[in-house]
């Protein structure tokens, strides 16, 4: 059975990286989905709800569930757009009984790409390997709002000589919080430059993660101390695309 | 009083105080891991200790009034308090009605909230504080700047130089037993000659109508027990229903403090001297004090209110750990503190407070009684952006990107249109200044985008 699933872009891979999009098409049919994209999509509305501009988000909530509701499933690359539409569009919606339905309908079957492949496809990659030591990143909201901490290491322990070392902190936030980085630079900073060290000192080649947002901080961090290390979203070496430009690499 | 961003500006350049607050958070962070992962099932101790703390929030007024008829029967006398102000001139009532020339002080972060060794101060009464930390702060003339260790901000060397400079007969040897020995002496004959003891309460047990103090120092047994009168001051919130809920809510108190099983000391205190005690204050006076928590119950902070003063939020708080405690400008730091400081100080003074924030989550993930301080600290953001309180820039930047992006065929243009600026900015794959980004880029680099956006290019039939 062929499970049709729609991808929700987010916002940040289709402005910064559509690499990690396609990625997600790439593994996604790998593991016996049919893929669509849904037009209507722009943003979640996250950074209006993190805001406080609840009227903002509300719009685009009812944006997202609108372009989203007719599929099965809704698969994301980012913990924190699928934390989002799971946790938080059901709260806007609170007391709306028109609405409600439809955003816990939606938040029911929108699924973190890592957490889908892993849990709900029982997916493994095949035939794909990268001779690298990487090391990884549990982002915020996909670690505590949706529990995503075993399914991208056991994705990535398929694929084929790769080693990951372990992140000293790796569930420590890495100073990106959305607007927060740019709210406040230097707390932001401050941060990032403690991931950013810890992040060489684990001597790996790779950094991996998978938030787009929470990589383009640490990568951007990385490369203005000169590392040497190389940012790549977990779905890109998943999907066999490890062998391309990391993030801030041209093509 | 200076805005965030300068007092923030301040404590990263301050190297010290960052080498301060990492040794005692990390100390503790690590601790708190060991003790949580013997206990055998903290997740389901949470859930009791938060289900006690909105059981005791909702039937409020019922265990208020036990507390305070057990307390009288017991001999204590109650007050009530609805302000900080309010609470500061029962406490120097008192003070004054016993003649009192000196109070010892047993460390209280609500003595702290109501203001009250500046009330002390302005009515001309000495205080010599008792706890440790607190002697640290007084003879520094500062504040606190964490709930659980108050001088948290400064390093065993800075102390040692301040009691030098401050003792009248300091520790020779540099070491810490050496520098304790000092303030003991110091601070023995303060203590034992002072006419009032002060405390705060950790709980407050309803159907005994007892006083529940922790401490490691044993400071506030010597500071309560041999002066005349003994005054304790706590919020409305401390109150437990019986001992057994107390004893659960002390299990996670020091575990999510310091990573301790329990405090060196406990004490509950039941009614001044009795006819057969040994010892003991004649009178004791419970001043009950309200300062904004009735209005957190019905304002959608009720979850606030089942917090327990461990500080565990702020030690495991990536800003905090960062800016230290004083950065934050209120009484209390850290996530607990963001959500606090506008109940006491407004919204517009403290705004700020709540954006300061990653909403990683981690603050929850430990506290012990399961306060969603994210969701309470997105309910300020929302509440500011409300009353109008953002500043422009934010309001316009925010309602422009958002108007755009409800209207897809207009986001794919202006998307595209970002993306061909960023790609002439960008060299070697990287911008180094970008223009409206200059928080971004004034630290890191921002990775050039690909020449199309993904929903161009899928548009155009790329599929891998």
């Amino acid at each position: 059975m062929t499970r049709k699933v729609a991808l929700f872009v987010t916002c940040l891979v289709d402005l910064m990286r559509p690499r990690i999009g396609f990625a997600a098409i790439r593994a996604l049919e790998a593991a016996g989905c049919e893929v669509v994209v849904p037009e209507g999509q722009t943003c979640c509305g996250q950074p209006a709800l993190n805001s406080g501009d609840r009227d903002h988000a509300v719009a685009l909530a009812k944006q997202t569930i609108a372009a989203l509701e007719p599929y099965e499933a809704v698969v994301v690359p980012s913990g924190s757009c699928a934390g989002t539409i799971r946790c938080h569009y059901p709260e806007l919606f609170e007391h709306d009984a028109a609405w409600l339905p439809r955003a816990h309908a939606v938040a029911g079957k929108t699924f973190e790409i890592m957490a889908y492949l892993d849990e709900v496809c029982g997916w493994r990659p095949e035939g794909v390997s990268l001779d690298a030591k990487a090391t990884y990143h549990d982002s915020c909201s996909g670690l505590r709002e949706l529990g995503i901490k075993a399914q991208p290491r056991r994705l990535l322990k398929s694929v084929e000589g790769l080693r990951l070392a372990p992140l000293q902190g790796e569930e420590t936030c890495c100073g990106f919080g959305g607007t927060f980085c740019v709210k406040y630079p230097s707390i932001s900073n401050a941060i990032v430059g403690e991931k950013a060290d810890a992040i060489d000192a684990t001597g790996a080649d790779l950094l991996l993660a998978a938030d787009l947002g929470c990589l383009m901080n640490m990568a951007g961090k990385l490369n203005r101390k000169g590392s040497k290390v190389r940012a790549f979203h977990a779905i890109e070496l998943i999907a066999g695309m490890g062998d391309g430009p990391a993030i801030g690499e041209e093509a | 009083m200076s805005g965030f961003t300068d007092r923030v500006d301040l404590a990263l350049a301050d190297r010290i105080l960052k080498v301060a607050v990492e040794r005692t958070a990390g100390t503790a962070e690590a601790k708190r891991a060991v003790a949580v992962d013997a206990f055998p099932d903290f997740e389901a101790a949470r859930d009791r200790a938060a289900a006690i703390k909105d059981h005791v929030v909702a039937h409020l007024g019922a265990y208020l009034e036990q507390f305070e008829a057990k307390a009288i029967a017991a001999g204590a006398k109650v007050h009530w308090a609805s302000t900080a102000d309010e609470a500061c001139r029962i406490v120097i009532d008192i003070c004054k009605a016993a003649g009192a020339k000196s109070v010892a002080r047993s460390k209280s972060m609500l003595g702290e909230e109501i203001g009250l060794p500046h009330a002390l101060a302005e009515a001309g009464i000495g205080r010599v504080e008792t706890d440790l930390a607190e002697h640290i702060i007084q003879l520094a003339d500062e504040r606190p700047s964490h709930i659980i260790w108050p001088a948290m901000h400064k390093t065993r060397e800075q102390v040692s130089a301040l009691f030098k400079a401050k003792h009248r007969s300091p520790h020779e040897e540099e070491t810490i037993a050496a520098m304790a020995e000092s303030a003991r002496r110091e601070l023995r004959t303060q203590m034992l000659g002072a006419d009032v003891g002060i405390s705060g309460a950790n709980f407050l047990i309803a159907d005994t109508g007892a006083v529940c103090t922790v401490t490691n120092e044993g400071n506030a047994e010597l500071s309560l027990v041999p002066p005349r009168v003994h005054i304790v001051t706590a919020g409305i919130e401390k109150i437990v229903p019986s001992m057994p809920h107390a004893i659960h809510m002390l299990r996670m108190l020091a575990r999510s403090a310091t990573g301790a099983t329990l405090t060196q000391y406990t004490t509950f205190y039941t009614g001044p001297k009795r006819a057969d005690d040994r010892d003991g204050p004649e009178e004791m006076h419970i001043v009950l004090v309200d300062n904004g928590r009735t209005k957190m119950r019905e304002e959608g902070l009720a979850e606030m209110l089942r917090c327990i003063r461990c500080g565990a939020c702020m030690n495991h708080c990536v800003v905090f750990r960062q800016i230290g405690g004083h950065a934050y400008g209120g009484t209390y730091p850290g996530p607990m503190g963001a959500v606090l400081t506008p109940v006491f100080d407004g919204l517009k003074q403290s705004r700020e407070l709540a954006s300061a924030c990653t909403l990683n989550g981690k603050c929850q993930e430990v506290c012990p009684v399961r306060i969603p301080l994210p969701t309470l600290l997105r309910g300020w953001r929302e509440k500011s952006w409300r009353e109008g309180l953002e500043p422009t820039s934010m309001r316009w930047g925010l309602g422009i990107w958002a108007w755009v992006a409800r209207r897809p065929a207009l986001y794919r243009f202006g998307t595209g249109v970002a993306v061909r600026v960023m790609q002439i900015l960008g060299k070697k794959g990287w911008i180094s200044r970008l223009p409206l980004a200059g928080g971004w880029t004034r630290y890191r680099d921002m990775p050039k985008p690909a020449p199309q956006t993904f929903m161009n290019q899928y548009k155009k039939g790329r599929r891998t």
